[in-house]
């Protein structure tokens, strides 16, 4: 017990580390306020190529989300980061970091905007539009409201998964939470940075996470 | 022309291909091992506990919610090192393949047992009720009744989850498990050149690509009919 405590609750040692944590803490979320917004963006266009007319489009972007959610981030980030300086294309931690989670996240995203706009009957796009909206506004105001609502629940997991993802971020060295608490660990011998990181991934999440499931439940009934 | 030769002598360098393709190929092999061990444990464990949370037992259901919170919460890669880093030091000396099965294994099961735990609440009562009426048990309408119809519903959203934990094993690579990514990180340092890098992203398509397509086509099959 006493070990335990020692190696994992040493309350001398978080707090020598916090402040290292917290400067993790905010590039974690940095890279959040990036990636999530870009996902979403991006993810609403994957979406709309997916649905388009077109059918040529519709496969090539289906094939195209297919491909990113078969490919780990972590592969993904490693090959952006280490293998594009071969081709001449140098970026820093936190451009790769993001090229690497816009492909991956946006393919996710998008599946989880497809499923929702595909829930919205095509009855609605067709009084929208009878009351003389176009097509964007009728997508705008009338669709995506209601497709967001359905996959509510998907589109905040999906989020939380993001957030999740950042501390794949600390492979390629990027500061982030994870990265400074194993830097930390690896001063002190000690496992405790690592299990105050967790502590703040959990205070971060877990709210989150109980609210997913309520919203879950209040789907299914 | 020179910018496409330049191209293939990155990304697509035969010599390198010949040299590196036992490794990868290993490194294929036991990222296999280790979501074929996943997948089984994570999912069985994941429905062990949604049966269990079934009977209701206040005490024992509350466990079940925290493990599964906190493994939904946690970024897997903070288990990993948590467990990898932080055991030695208690005497517990794991392999890093056993790591990354046993935290992988974890969080797959709170994924699947919330997802488990969902099909079942969906079965109205009324089953319940007619099967027990009939003369079965608890446990013989749970698994006669209940479970087929539960699972039916639960096989898109767990497919999906598990394809995605699936990926994590890449994770290993961390804690120098020598599955695809560390494997072509490590060859790719030897060659100087990225096209380890590119032989372990085309290894992993070529394992996952059917997957996700399997995922695909399952959603459709087992598709939720609205009501």
């Amino acid at each position: 017990m006493e070990a335990i405590i020692q190696q994992f609750f040493n309350l001398g040692i978080m707090a020598e580390a916090f402040p290292l944590i917290l400067a993790g803490l905010k590039q974690t979320i940095i890279i959040c306020l990036i990636v999530i917004p870009l996902g979403l963006i991006g993810g609403l266009a994957v979406a709309m190529i997916a649905l388009s007319r077109w059918r040529t489009a519709r496969w090539a972007v289906i094939a195209w989300i297919d491909f990113f959610r078969s490919i780990p981030p972590l592969v993904l980030l490693i090959f952006v980061y280490a293998g594009l300086p071969f081709a001449g294309l140098r970026l820093s931690p936190m451009a790769a970091v993001a090229v690497a989670f816009l492909l991956n996240t946006s393919s996710y995203y998008g599946e989880v905007y497809r499923a929702g706009i595909e829930s919205v009957g095509l009855g609605q796009w067709d009084a929208a539009r009878s009351t003389g909206l176009r097509g964007y506004q009728a997508l705008a105001y009338v669709v995506l409201p209601q497709a967001v609502r359905n996959v509510l629940p998907d589109l905040v997991s999906n989020t939380v998964e993001v957030v999740k993802l950042t501390s794949i971020a600390s492979v390629v060295a990027l500061p982030e939470l994870l990265y400074s608490a194993d830097m930390a660990r690896s001063v002190t011998f000690n496992s405790s940075p690592i299990v105050l990181a967790a502590v703040i991934y959990l205070a971060l999440l877990w709210p989150v996470v109980r609210l997913i499931s309520r919203l879950e439940r209040r789907i299914a009934t | 022309m020179a910018a496409w030769s330049r191209f293939v002598d990155t990304f697509f360098k035969w010599d390198v291909i010949e040299r590196y393709f036992p490794a990868i190929a290993k490194g294929m092999v036991v990222t296999i091992e280790v979501a074929v061990a996943v997948v089984i444990t994570g999912i069985l464990l994941g429905l062990a506990l949604a049966v269990l949370r079934s009977f209701r037992v206040r005490v024992v259901n509350a466990l079940i919610v925290i493990f599964v919170d906190v493994f939904r919460a946690l970024p897997p890669l903070v288990l990993i090192l948590l467990v990898f880093f932080g055991l030695p030091n208690l005497g517990v000396n794991l392999p890093s393949f056993l790591v990354l099965w046993l935290v992988l294994a974890l969080v797959l099961a709170a994924f699947a047992e919330e997802i488990f735990w969902a099909g079942i609440l969906s079965i109205p009562k009324g089953q319940w009720e007619a099967a027990r009426s009939t003369g079965l048990s608890s446990l013989g309408t749970l698994s006669y009744v209940i479970l087929p119809q539960a699972i039916r519903l639960t096989v898109p959203p767990l497919t999906n989850r598990t394809i995605a934990i699936t990926k994590n094993t890449a994770l290993g690579t961390v804690i120098g498990v020598a599955e695809i990514l560390n494997q072509a990180t490590t060859a790719q340092a030897f060659s100087g050149n990225a096209t380890p890098l590119m032989m372990g992203a085309i290894a992993y398509l070529i394992l996952f690509i059917p997957v996700v397509a399997l995922g695909r086509f399952l959603e459709t099959r087992f598709a939720w009919r609205r009501i």
